[in-house]
C-alpha cells in the first residue's frame, strides 16, 4: 500500500516534539476562538496566518489546521451549556444538547458530542487518508479547461444550495470582483484600482474574512445582546466511560452522520447543512424520533458527527484539487500560496512531506483534541463567564493587529472596519457569506484557467465539451445551477396538473 | 427576533427596503465595475482576452442579480416587512462601531498598543462599570502580552508610537 506507506512518513514529519507542541497550542487556541462569539474558525486562522508567514509550512499548516478542529469541537461547548451556537453548525447541537443540560445531564450530553465529533472526523481523515491521493492522481491529467470546470462545478453547487441563489449569486460576484482588484496576474494591467496606489496589490481575503466574520460578527452579537447564563458542565472520567458505554448502541445513527457529513464536505454543502441533516435524518430514521429536542443522546451524536465530518472531508478537495470545501479551508489554501506552495494536485508529487504530514497530523490532532476537550470543558465555559463588554474590544483588538500584520498597511484595517458592517448588513438580510470568501480566494485562479483555455481554443466556448470529462463536468455544473429553476419549474408544473384534474 | 415581529413597521426602515438599498449598492458596483473594465478593455485581443473580460462580465451578473433582488424586495409578495433593526437594538451597535472607528484612527498616532489599551479600558469602564484597578489591570495586562508575542516572540512589527519611542523600540 502506496498510502500506508506515505502515512508512515507523514506521522515521522508530525510526530516531532515541536510539531506536537503547535497541535497543542492550536487545538487550545481553537477551542477559545470556538468559544468566544464573534471568533469562528474562518477568521480565527485568518488572524493567525500572518504570524506563521515565518514558519516552515509544515508546522504552519498543523497549527493552523488543528486551530480549525479546536474550533469545531469547541462549537459543541456553548450549544450544551449555554444555549448558544458558538458556530452555526452547532445550531442543531442545540436542540437536544441544551435540554440534557437542563436535567443535569450536560456531562453526558458533552462526552457524547465530542465523542461523535471524534469518529466523524476519523471517518473523513481515512477517507482523506485513501480517496484523496487517487483524486489528485486523477487531477494531474487535468488542463486548463478541465480545472475551470471544476471550478464552476464548485461555484455553481454552492448557487444550487443556498436559500435565494440571487443573493448567494450577488455574495459570490462581490468576491470574484475584489479579487479582480489590483495588478492582473496575466497581463499585469491594473484593474479598478481607480488610480489609488494603495490598491496596487488588491485586497486580501484575509482582511476580508476578519472583518466579515470577525468585526460584522461582533456587531451581531451586540445587537442581539448575548448575555450568557450557563449550566455547570461536570465532566469526570465515570461519566465518560458511562456514556461511551451508551455509543456503540448508536452506531447506525454515527455512520448515517459520518456519511453524511463526508459527502457534504467534499461537495461544498459545508458543515452547517451537513450538522442539520444529520439531525434531520436520525430524526426521521430514529425510533426515538418523536422524542428528539427534549434531549436525546442520539439528538446530539447526530448533528455533531456530520458537522466534524463534513469540516474535516472539506479538507479533501483542498489538497487534492486545490479547491475548498469550506470557508475555513479556502483561508487554508490561501496560506498554503503565501508560504510558496502552489495549491493542486501537484502537491502530492512535489510536496508530499507536507501533505502527508499534515494528514498525519489529522489522525493525532484529533485523538489529543479530544482528550483535551473532555478534560478541559470546565475551564473554556468559564471564559463565556467574562462579560461581553471586556470580551468585545479584545476581539476586536485581536482582529486590527491580524488585519494589520498581513501587509504592515493602515488602509487594511479600515478596510476591515468597512467589511464589518458590510458583514453586519449582509447577514442581516440572509446573504451567504461563504461563497465570496470562496470565489475570494479562487478568483485569480478561475479566471486564470477560463483565460487559458480561450487562448488555446481561440475563444470557441465548445473546448468546455471537448472530451467526455470536461464535458460531463461542465454539464453537472450547468444542471447544478439550473437546479433551482429546474425544480421550481418541474413543481409548479406538478401543482398546475394537479389543480387541472 | 420575537419583539421585531410584533412591532411592525411603524417609523422604523423595514428590512425589506434595506434589502433594495443594498441590492442598488451593489447594482452601482456593477455599474462600475463594468465601467472601469470596458475602459482597459473587455473584448479578445489577438492572444486571448483582454484584463476587462472577466470582470466585466462578473460586472453585468451583478447588475442583473441585483436587479432581481431589489424587485423582489420592492414588489415581492414575500417582501419582510419587519423594521430592520429598532433602535433600541440598534444603539448597542453604534456603541461599538463608533468607538472602532475611532480607535483605528487612534492607531495613527498613538501606535496600536496605546490605542488598543485605552480602547479596551474605555470600553470596560463605560459598558462593564469595571473598577479603575480591574480595568487598569486587564487593558494593560492584555496589551503587555500582546507586545511581548508580537514585538518579541514573532517579531511582526505592528504601528508604535510615541510611548514605544521612549523606550527605544
Amino acid at each position: 500500500m502506496e498510502e500506508l506507506d506515505a502515512l508512515f512518513q507523514g506521522f515521522a514529519v508530525a510526530l516531532t516534539w515541536y510539531n506536537i507542541g503547535m497541535m497543542v497550542i492550536g487545538i487550545v487556541l481553537g477551542i477559545v476562538i470556538g468559544v468566544l462569539p464573534g471568533l469562528g474558525g474562518p477568521n480565527g486562522v485568518a488572524i493567525l496566518l500572518p504570524l506563521t508567514f515565518t514558519m516552515a509550512p509544515t508546522s504552519a499548516i498543523i497549527m493552523l489546521s488543528c486551530i480549525y478542529w479546536g474550533s469545531l469541537f469547541a462549537g459543541a461547548i456553548t450549544s450544551v451549556l449555554f444555549n448558544i451556537p458558538g458556530e452555526t453548525h452547532s445550531v442543531a447541537t442545540t436542540f437536544d444538547g441544551y435540554p440534557l443540560a437542563q436535567q443535569g445531564r450536560a456531562g453526558e450530553a458533552l462526552t457524547a458530542s465530542f465523542t461523535g465529533s471524534f469518529i466523524g472526523a476519523f471517518v473523513a481523515v481515512l477517507l482523506i487518508t485513501f480517496l484523496a491521493p487517487l483524486v489528485a492522481k486523477f487531477a494531474l491529467r487535468f488542463g486548463p479547461p478541465e480545472y475551470f470546470a471544476v471550478f464552476l462545478l464548485t461555484f455553481c453547487s454552492f448557487i444550487g444550495t443556498g436559500k435565494d441563489p440571487f443573493k448567494t449569486i450577488i455574495s459570490m460576484m462581490l468576491g470574484f470582483g475584489l479579487a479582480a482588484v489590483g495588478m492582473d496576474t496575466v497581463s499585469g494591467e491594473l484593474r479598478m484600482t481607480f488610480g489609488w496606489s494603495e490598491l496596487l496589490r488588491g485586497i486580501d481575503f484575509l482582511i476580508v474574512v476578519i472583518g466579515l466574520f470577525g468585526v460584522g460578527e461582533i456587531l451581531l452579537s451586540m445587537e442581539e445582546g448575548l448575555a450568557f447564563e450557563g449550566k455547570s458542565a461536570k465532566i469526570n472520567p465515570k461519566v465518560v466511560l458511562e456514556t461511551w458505554k451508551k455509543l456503540p448502541k448508536y452506531w447506525l445513527t454515527l455512520i448515517r452522520s459520518a456519511a453524511i457529513g463526508c459527502w457534504m464536505g467534499i461537495t461544498p454543502g459545508g458543515a452547517t447543512a451537513a450538522s442539520f441533516m444529520g439531525y434531520g435524518i436520525a430524526k426521521r430514521f430514529s425510533p426515538n424520533g418523536d422524542k428528539f429536542g427534549t434531549g436525546q443522546l442520539e439528538g446530539v451524536i447526530a448533528p455533531e458527527t456530520a458537522a466534524h465530518a463534513s469540516g474535516t472531508a472539506a479538507l479533501l478537495p483542498m489538497l487534492a484539487l486545490g479547491i475548498p470545501g469550506s470557508a475555513t479551508a479556502a483561508v487554508l489554501l490561501g496560506g498554503l500560496m503565501v508560504w510558496g506552495l502552489q495549491p493542486g494536485p501537484l502537491l502530492f508529487v512535489e510536496q508530499k512531506e507536507f501533505v502527508w504530514g499534515l494528514i498525519a497530523s489529522m489522525y493525532l490532532s484529533n485523538i489529543a483534541g479530544l482528550i483535551i476537550v473532555l478534560s478541559t470543558v470546565p475551564l473554556f465555559a468559564a471564559i463565556l463567564r467574562i462579560p461581553f463588554s471586556i470580551i468585545a474590544p479584545i476581539i476586536i483588538v485581536v482582529c486590527a493587529i491580524g488585519a494589520y500584520s498581513v501587509h504592515s498597511a493602515m488602509l487594511d484595517v479600515w478596510f476591515m472596519v468597512l467589511f464589518g458592517m458590510v458583514g453586519y448588513v449582509m447577514k442581516k438580510l440572509d446573504y451567504p457569506l461563504a461563497p465570496l470568501v470562496l470565489s475570494l480566494v479562487l478568483g485569480d485562479r478561475a479566471e486564470a484557467a477560463f483565460r487559458q483555455t480561450m487562448m488555446g481554443s481561440k475563444g470557441e466556448l465548445g473546448v468546455f465539451w471537448s472530451n467526455s470529462l470536461v464535458g460531463t463536468i461542465t454539464t453537472l455544473a450547468l444542471l447544478m445551477l439550473f437546479w433551482p429553476a429546474l425544480s421550481f419549474g418541474w413543481q409548479s408544473l406538478r401543482r398546475q396538473l394537479a389543480g387541472s384534474r | 427576533m420575537e419583539q421585531t415581529k410584533h412591532s411592525q413597521a411603524r417609523g422604523g426602515i423595514t428590512h425589506s427596503l434595506v434589502d433594495a438599498i443594498s441590492a442598488f449598492i451593489v447594482f452601482a458596483v456593477g455599474v462600475v465595475m463594468m465601467i472601469d473594465n470596458y475602459r482597459i478593455g473587455a473584448g479578445w485581443a489577438d492572444e486571448g482576452p483582454e484584463s476587462g473580460y472577466f470582470p466585466f462580465r462578473i460586472g453585468v451578473i451583478l447588475c442583473i442579480a441585483s436587479i432581481v433582488v431589489m424587485l423582489r424586495s420592492l414588489f415581492g409578495k414575500k417582501r419582510n416587512l419587519e423594521v430592520f433593526v429598532s433602535w433600541e437594538r440598534f444603539k448597542p451597535v453604534l456603541l461599538v462601531l463608533i468607538p472602532t472607528t475611532l480607535y483605528v484612527l487612534a492607531i495613527q498616532f498613538l501606535g496600536i498598543y496605546v490605542a488598543s489599551a485605552l480602547f479596551v479600558g474605555a470600553f470596560m469602564r463605560v459598558m462593564d462599570r469595571s473598577s479603575w484597578l480591574k480595568t487598569l489591570l486587564v487593558s494593560v495586562g492584555v496589551n503587555a502580552l500582546l507586545f511581548w508575542m508580537f514585538e518579541m516572540q514573532f517579531m511582526v512589527p505592528l504601528p508604535k508610537g510615541p510611548l514605544e519611542a521612549l523606550f527605544g523600540y
